[in-house]
């Protein structure tokens, strides 16, 4: 790999360099840019630094629990505590972390577009998403106290709490229209900016990842606001609409509540399968296995995904033909999984794999992936859900697919394009060390939990049994260690991107668009669109032999 | 530590081992693949991949086999689940009341207590109710689990298989002391059953000569 190579072809000041309002440099520069990169740099930013406040709240969580009773927190901080970090994980962290972030840098570029096709409205979004979360650490800071509902909200409990749910609310209501407009912005762009040249088809697999994920950012998010704004309503004006006490149903608001989140647990997996779908076949030297079938994969997930929301309320009462059909399309929904995993496993064989670090968070992202898909599989069977609904089995299983899955997919976008996106390249080795020291802490701090939950350990516990301790101290120390491995990761990356060695426009030999322009992209992304006719995936300059079997 | 004391117990845990069993043989096989893959075709062993777009076959066999496993899979948690709501009529019917954050059980006499007693081997109905925030009813060992609400009562029945004690514990989030919403349901012998009913019921004034009628 060339790390101090040159640029390829003369050099123009990049995005980082030139800005594209009155104001030269500075802050002001950036905050009131609408380049669709540098909001893309903003989010990064300001989606890290609520991802280190929340990393700390689940480290203080893990710590309290490493012994039964009271350890270093009071039941009512812990409370606060695991809603705050459920809220900031999903709202500011993996909801927007792949679109918002990585999509709003590469998918123009990608489609050979020079922008989104709302500049100003997308400019828009990161401040709803700033507000939205300032919204969330107001709640902490005003009397009160933050939330004590868990990140779900749960009415009555939520509708009779004291502490501050109201900005709360306002917070999720705010962060909703945020991820509503920029899926909106994704969708408008990727029908009409696509360069002539890029036909449907030929688009990289993300864009079609962020294309499905638009389309439930758009129908799903607005359930969520509705449904938030009625509990507000409810708590301020009386009004009973979820609460038994004023003649409301508890499940009707369930329903509302994951008919947006069941949905939503998509819109944060999808991005991610589509950063795998583009770092396997450039590390691998091979043009991607089954293309149509993982593109059509993700819509698939799209749709069957918005229909099994009530597979979270198998113990709520419903009936028998409501368990029966959720049940079964559970089990549909997972069979588009199966088919990304096994295309990509085949997109390996016979590459010419090179182990750098996105390919290593790729590796650990299939497996890790894997065990939350088929952990969702034991989930899903009803009688054995009666049993898990609720426990700590079932908090192992979201945080193998949403951390272990997407949160790795972050990790691994991270290492693959911050080097395109600054220019600089990370210490390789450095990366590599931390991707283990990352991969055995995750792993060490949730596969207890499955145990334990099988056990019969119910989540959402200050305090438990002695018989559960065992379990917890090895959880605890497994998050000592995935903080360890986080820290060094995130500094390396931070010196890399400062003062790391300057990289080539093409480090890893990608051939999707991105990987044809300057080192970092210039404002407006192209001086000239480089020939798309290969399609996305086209490494023929390595092959010799050609297969295509039918 | 996997205790097993009822009769929905067994079924569940081989639902279990079957899907885990079948996932393990799976996930292990990704594994082993993938290692394979990176090693065998590294750039160093391997510097010329090979062009490969797709296979029709493939793709149509890693659809269907995992449809055909998946559709056993919920076949059996349905199989499982339907027993789960299958309530004998001679159920022996306990009131199950939750508020933050204590559970309280009340037998067919009017006797209220904090914690279940019930005879080994006889089929148990409680109807549960909340008066405050949502609850969830769980015993682990008897692997039944179903949430608690104000506004309808939800039921679930078991039938015990081994005298002991077992935990009874709040499984939805309902505020403060959430975690120490905890029960217990003790299994007894019939005759131990009947004489801690007699005795209790006659020490609260109660009526205890309903025994024989509510368990037939």
């Amino acid at each position: 790999m060339a790390k101090t190579a040159m640029p390829e072809e003369k050099v123009e000041p990049s995005y980082l360099e030139v800005s594209t309002n009155k104001y030269k440099k500075g802050i002001l520069s950036w905050i009131l840019s609408v380049d669709h990169k540098r909001i893309g740099i903003m989010y990064l930013f300001s989606m890290m630094a609520f991802f280190t406040v929340a990393v700390f709240f689940g480290f203080l969580i893990r710590l309290e629990l490493i012994a039964p009773g009271r350890t270093i927190i009071d039941a009512q901080t812990y409370n606060q505590l695991f809603t705050l970090h459920g809220i900031i994980m999903i709202f500011l962290f993996i909801i927007p972390g792949l679109p918002a972030v990585f999509g709003n840098f590469f998918l123009p570029i990608m489609i050979g577009a020079k922008d989104v096709i709302f500049p100003r409205l997308n400019l828009m979004s990161w401040y709803m998403f700033v507000f939205g979360g300032l919204f969330a650490v107001a709640s902490m800071l005003l009397p009160g106290g933050s939330a004590d509902t868990g990140w779900m909200f749960y009415v009555p409990y939520s509708v009779r709490t004291n502490t501050n749910v109201l900005p709360a609310l306002i917070a999720a209501f705010i962060l909703g229209f945020s991820s509503i407009l920029t899926g909106l912005n994704f969708i408008t762009t990727i029908h009409r900016m696509r360069h002539p040249d890029m036909s449907w088809f030929k688009m990289p697999l993300f864009v079609w990842s962020l294309y499905a994920t638009a389309w439930i950012q758009v129908l799903a998010t607005p359930i969520i606001g509705i449904t938030l704004a009625l509990v507000g309503i409810e708590r301020v004006l009386g009004v009973g609409i979820f609460d038994p006490a004023l003649g409301g149903d508890p499940v009707l608001y369930q329903h509302l509540f994951w008919i947006y989140s069941h949905p939503a647990v998509y819109i944060m997996i999808l991005p991610a399968m589509g950063v795998v779908s583009e770092i396997i076949p450039v590390f691998s030297r091979r043009s991607i296995f089954g293309y149509k079938f993982i593109a059509f994969s993700s819509l698939a997930i799209a749709f069957f995904g918005s229909l099994v929301w009530a597979h979270h309320m198998f113990t709520a009462g419903m009936s028998d033909t409501a368990q029966f059909v959720f049940s079964f399309i559970t089990y549909v929904v997972s069979i588009p999984s199966a088919i990304k995993v096994f295309n990509w496993l085949s997109t390996m064989y016979k590459g010419s794999i090179k182990l750098d670090p996105p390919f290593l968070y790729v590796m650990s992202f299939i497996v890790q992936f894997s065990i939350g898909g088929f952990t969702g599989l034991m989930l899903g069977a009803l009688s054995l859900n009666i049993h898990l609904q609720d426990t700590s089995f079932v908090v192992a299983h979201f945080h193998y697919v949403m951390f272990g899955g997407t949160g790795f997919g972050i990790f691994a976008a991270m290492h693959y394009w911050l080097p395109k996106m600054f220019g600089r390249m990370y210490n390789l080795k450095v990366a590599t060390w931390a991707w283990g020291i990352v991969t055995v802490g995750y792993n060490a701090l949730y596969m207890p939990m499955f145990i334990m939950g099988y056990l019969g350990m119910p989540r959402r516990y200050y305090d438990y049994l002695p018989q559960f301790q065992p379990y917890h101290v090895a959880s605890t120390i497994g998050s000592w260690i995935l903080i360890i491995g986080l820290i060094i990761m995130f500094t390396n990356l931070w010196i890399g991107m400062r003062k790391g060695p300057k990289t080539s426009m093409n480090p890893w030999g990608g051939e999707t668009l991105e990987w044809k322009i300057q080192t970092p992209p210039i404002l407006e992304n192209f001086r000239e669109v480089p020939d798309i006719h290969a399609g996305p995936y086209d490494y023929s300059k390595y092959e010799t032999k050609k297969e295509t079997t039918k | 530590m996997f205790t097993s004391a009822s009769n929905f117990s067994n079924n569940v845990d081989a639902v279990f081992l079957y899907i885990a069993g079948l996932s393990f043989i799976v996930l292990i096989g990704i594994i082993v693949a993938m290692i394979y893959f990176v090693i065998r075709y590294s750039r160093k062993r391997n510097p010329v991949p090979t062009h490969i777009e797709e296979n029709l076959t493939l793709e149509i066999l890693w659809t269907t086999i995992p449809l055909v496993l998946f559709i056993s899979m919920f076949y059996f948690g349905w199989v499982g689940y339907k027993d789960m709501r299958a309530i004998p009529s001679d159920a022996m019917q306990i009131k199950v009341t939750a508020r933050m954050w204590q559970w309280t059980f009340e037998y067919p006499n009017g006797l209220k207590t904090d914690t279940l007693y019930v005879p080994v081997g006889a089929a148990v109905r409680a109807e549960l109710h909340s008066v405050d925030v949502n609850h969830a009813f769980y015993i682990p060992a008897f692997r039944i689990k179903k949430d608690v609400y104000a506004n309808k009562n939800n039921d679930i029945w078991f039938r015990s298989e081994k005298i002991g004690r077992y935990d009874i514990a709040c499984a939805e989030y309902c505020g403060l002391k959430h975690s120490g919403m905890y029960s217990a349901v003790y299994i007894m012998k019939q005759e131990d059953f009947d004489s801690w009913y007699k005795t209790t019921s006659a020490k609260a004034g109660l009526q205890p000569a309903l025994t024989a009628q509510i368990l037939k």
